[in-house]
């Protein structure tokens, strides 16, 4: 595996992998007293599937709502797809073509499933209050064409038999599912999992795992997620990142991070050797 | 001393003693709200209810006697006795723990783990239903509640003033036993939920109600002690105020009055619910006599919520509530 | 037997996503659509318009726009009784100032103005949430009620306070006065509400919708996945003000004639419309159909029963409607928060495999 200049990058099964997409300069965060990020510098490459793991309270959400724009960081930069990024509010951010799921489920209660993958669709639906009033006409169209993407995405990820159920009937595995349907209805850039295979028994991580690659190459997406299953990350990802107690303490291929030192004491254990 | 400083100081100190009643009544939505996070509507109306029971009580009235009259064809209206005050203001309590009882075990129980905007509309289906309820129980003429707090223009202070300012300031004597029924109602109050294993069981039900079921904390008890305190505090609001002005329907809409005190003091803080109230009666007070007269008067009607929604626009805690932060 | 769903499938988007996918249902809608515009209006009379019908479609408005707001964004209005008087007295105002132009405009205008208000008073929703929200609105209803009262600009400086609503005719037709037919009154506010739910409809089904409930059940990663919150609740406001608006205005103009405004649009009205969508069911449009049905007929009923009936007096049924209608508040929350349209919907799922249990 080999490592060029500029941001190239080929991974161990040999696909090649872009430019920098985004980068955390110097990010600290502070909520008062607490230090939940402290200092942390990586970047995620373009097309790379970018995992980041570390015990509990490491800061790993934060990070994520960081990206996200939920929490504006009191020292650093965001530097998305070369522009640094001012503060931008969590919509603004969005529409520049982010999308995420969350560690507890965040999914519209309320909504059937599909109603809940199409609000995934909101930032490519731009007709006005007044022709929605109508309906018919521009509105109607819209509406039409943004179902067939969804169900494209929807048979993509094998939730056609559920998808007028109210999703507040689910069980957590397909509320998982769904959750990614509507991430991927936003035809993101860059798509953040927080902790995907959480709850999740062997088979339904397989699925979900498979789901994730397939998304990886056929669309393309660059993919960053947290997890705390090390099978899963060594499998999936293409690049590592580590913190612990809001620090980074490692980051590199899966195999140079499993032999980093302070990571091995920090997380996963002595070795056996 | 210029007269209109006078005024307004009278006027300051009769906005005091009204913001003492409006924080009598807050006081009751507090203990329920930090005990099981519901906004209890009704509370106006448990004032209504308890001042109609007290007076119903010790004017010998027969219940329901209005549709008992209707159904019968008969035409009873009272017993014929007479209740002292002290034995019907214990019936009355009894009264009010059986009104908690059966609102704990019929209501609230089987609403528990709903969202807060189901609870309080709950509470304001319960007002409506506690309001016919006293009405059918006692007649919805306004009635005269006399229970021997003392009434009328308070002679000493009017004296004092007289001779200091030129002025004899009129403060009411009631507004005077008022305040301090409150200032003891408050204390035993805040005594109670900082030094008994009750008032701890409390504030553990407040923080967490599955952490307290966890260490062995009757819900339905504590829910059950705490309508039942709120119910006595109504009952105390509901007396003065209706020794003040008559038990009668308006007695109810002081809920709605305490629902700014407990905007700006915070939903959960007991010394919101007295610097609220007290901030609400001299704010009230003050800029009806200040700016009232040029904008036609009567500025009373709305004067404290625009206030609150000021406040909150800054401050969406309000003064002393807690911070709401947001997770994902 | 009578609602069976062998054969009635969709065969594309628009078909999937109609309002009422099951056949039986379509039809249904339509006759209940045919005998409301072309037979109610022949057996009208004047009892039946002015106790039943015409608060019902004028109600079911106001449920509408209150449901769009706190039933769909979870908003929640105690407003709304501020916010009718908003329309009635622009309405009012319009129609003296403009006597030419139709009373259609005039109506459909102050829903515009009191949709604009209404949203001002929106603006605080982006920091205050839930309760204190909904406190926040009591300041918009206090404030607005005694605005009108106070500032005779808005009731034209009469003696009395009071506002009542010229003669009005539209295609010749007299509509609002004391000389307007029963079958007018009922069919200018027939017409009012086939456009509104028809308005509402649309929107609820498309993004717009789908904004304001995400706004509603999670606003935090409704934001996230791109909602603008405060865009999204100001429209709410906006739209659920202009439905309110023109409430308020027909009330006034078509079904009161004249009013005082905290007699008609005092809390009371808030709190009345507020239990229709309730019981009714929060975050939907037949559920505001159903609740303002039943809030209308529940009051109608009992005098009837009572007071007709039994030779009660009338105090007497009053407190009996505060005692019927709080209970049922709290039994419905307990049993069915989602409302009468719930309980339907329920009811049609049953009825579907009916005989069989499942």
């Amino acid at each position: 595996m080999s490592n060029g200049s500029e941001g190239n990058f080929v991974t161990t099964d040999g696909r090649n992998i872009g430019g920098v997409m985004m980068e955390m300069k110097n990010i600290t965060l502070r909520f008062g007293g607490v230090v939940a990020l402290e200092n942390i510098s990586f970047n995620i490459l373009e097309g790379e599937v970018r995992a980041i793991i570390g015990p509990n309270g490491a800061g790993k959400s934060s990070m994520l709502n960081v990206i996200s724009g939920f929490y504006i960081p009191q020292e650093g930069e965001v530097i998305f797809q070369g522009s640094p990024r001012p503060s931008l509010k969590p919509f603004e951010v969005a529409h520049q073509g982010i999308a995420r799921t969350f560690q507890n489920i965040a999914l519209f209660e309320g909504m059937s499933v599909l109603d809940n993958v199409m609000t995934g669709r909101l930032t490519k639906m731009k007709t006005g209050i007044f022709s929605q009033m109508i309906w018919a006409g521009k509105a109607e169209r819209e509406e039409i064409e943004n179902r067939e993407a969804v169900e494209k995405i929807i048979d993509f990820l094998e939730i056609q038999a559920i998808r007028k159920t109210p999703v507040s009937r689910l069980p957590y595995g397909l509320k998982k599912r769904v959750e990614l349907a509507r991430a991927l209805a936003a035809e993101p850039n860059l798509l953040l999992l927080d902790e995907p295979m959480a709850g999740m028994n062997v088979e339904e991580k397989q699925d979900m795992s498979r789901f994730i690659l397939d998304v990886n190459s056929e669309f393309g997406t660059t993919i960053a997620l947290i997890e705390h299953d090390m099978g899963v990350v060594m499998d999936l990802s293409d690049r590592v990142v580590v913190m612990d107690y809001g620090r980074k303490i490692g980051d590199g291929t899966p195999d140079e991070v499993r032999n980093n030192q302070e990571v091995i004491d920090a997380y996963l254990g002595v070795s056996h050797d | 001393m210029p007269d209109q400083v006078l005024f307004a100081a009278e006027v300051m100190l009769n906005g005091l003693m009204a913001g003492v009643l409006y924080s009598l009544v807050a006081l009751g939505f507090v203990l329920i709200f930090k005990a099981s996070g519901i906004f209890n509507y009704a509370q106006g109306v448990m004032a209504l209810f308890a001042a109609l029971t007290l007076v119903g009580i010790m004017d010998g009235q027969v219940p329901f006697s209005h549709l008992i009259n209707a159904i019968f064809g008969t035409n009873i209206h009272h017993f014929g006795w007479h209740t002292p005050a002290l034995l019907a203001i214990i019936l009355t309590i009894m009264v009010m723990v059986l009104f908690a009882w059966l609102v704990q075990r019929f209501i609230f129980r089987h609403l528990v783990n709903q969202e807060p905007i189901i609870l309080f509309m709950a509470t304001i289906g319960l007002a409506y239903f506690l309001e016919g309820v006293g009405d059918l129980m006692w007649g919805s003429d306004i009635k005269k509640l006399d229970v021997g707090i003392p009434k009328g223009m308070n002679e000493t202070i009017e004296s004092i003033t007289h001779g200091a300012f030129g002025y004899g300031f009129f403060i009411d004597n009631l507004d005077i036993f008022a305040t301090f029924v409150a200032i003891i109602l408050v204390a035993i109050l805040v005594c109670f939920s900082q030094y008994t294993k009750q008032g701890r069981a409390l504030r553990a039900v407040a923080d967490d109600h599955q952490a307290a079921l966890s260490v062995g904390i009757s819900l339905s008890y504590i829910w059950i002690l705490v309508w039942s305190i709120a119910g006595f505090v109504a009952l105390v609001a509901g007396t003065i105020w209706g020794a003040k002005s008559g038990v009668q329907f308006s007695l109810s809409l002081i809920a709605l009055k305490a629902l700014p005190v407990l905007m700006l003091g915070g939903f959960t803080s007991i010394p919101g619910a007295i610097i609220g109230g007290l901030i609400i009666g001299v704010g009230e007070k003050l800029f009806e006599f200040l700016v009232g007269p040029w904008i036609g008067g009567a500025t009373e009607n709305w004067f404290a919520y625009v206030l609150a929604l000021l406040f909150l626009v800054f401050r969406p805690q309000g003064l002393f509530g807690e911070k709401i932060i947001e997770r994902v | 037997m009578l609602y069976r769903e062998a054969g009635d499938y969709s065969t594309s988007y628009p078909e999937d996503s109609q309002t009422f996918p099951i056949k039986f249902d379509r039809y249904r809608y339509y006759v209940i659509l045919a005998v409301a515009f072309l037979v109610i209006p022949f057996f009208i009379n004047d009892y039946w318009a002015n106790a039943v019908l015409v608060p019902f479609l004028i109600y079911s408005i106001a449920a509408i726009g209150l449901n769009i707001l706190t039933g769909y964004c979870g908003q929640v209005s105690l407003g709304t009784g501020g916010f009718m008087a908003v329309g009635a007295y622009a309405c009012y105002k319009l129609m003296t100032s403009f006597p030419e132009i139709s009373i259609m405009i005039h109506i459909l205008l102050a829903g515009g103005v009191t949709a604009a208000v209404v949203t001002l008073f929106g603006l605080p929703s982006l920091r205050i949430k839930g309760f204190y929200l909904a406190v926040s609105t009591l300041a918009a209803q206090f404030f607005l009620v005694w605005m009108f009262n106070k500032v005779p600009w808005f009731y034209n400086y009469s003696m009395t306070g009071m506002i009542g609503s010229p003669e009005r005719t539209v295609l010749g037709i007299v509509v609002t006065g004391p000389a307007t037919d029963a079958w007018a009154k009922y069919m200018i506010c027939l017409i009012f509400v086939t456009l509104c739910a028809v308005l509402a409809r649309n929107m609820t089904r498309g993004s717009v919708g789908r904004k304001w409930m995400a706004i509603r059940d999670m606003d935090i990663a409704a934001e996230i996945i791109g909602v603008n919150p405060l865009m999204a609740k100001l429209s709410a406001f906006a739209v659920s003000g202009f439905f309110i608006g023109i409430a308020g205005a027909l009330f006034f103009s078509v079904y009161l004639g004249a009013i005082e405004v905290t007699e008609a649009f005092g809390i009371e009205k808030s709190f009345l419309v507020l239990f229709m969508v309730i019981i009714g069911g929060l975050g939907s449009i037949f559920g505001s159909f159903a609740g303002a049905a039943f809030m209308v007929l529940l009051p109608v009923l009992l005098k009837n029963l009572l007071v007709g009936g039994l030779n009660w007096p009338t105090d007497l049924a009053q407190h009996l409607y505060f005692i019927i209608a709080g209970g049922l508040i709290i039994i419905f929350l307990i049993l069915e928060p989602h409302g009468l349209a719930q309980l339907w919907r329920v009811a049609k799922e049953k009825l579907r495999l009916w005989p069989f249990p499942h």
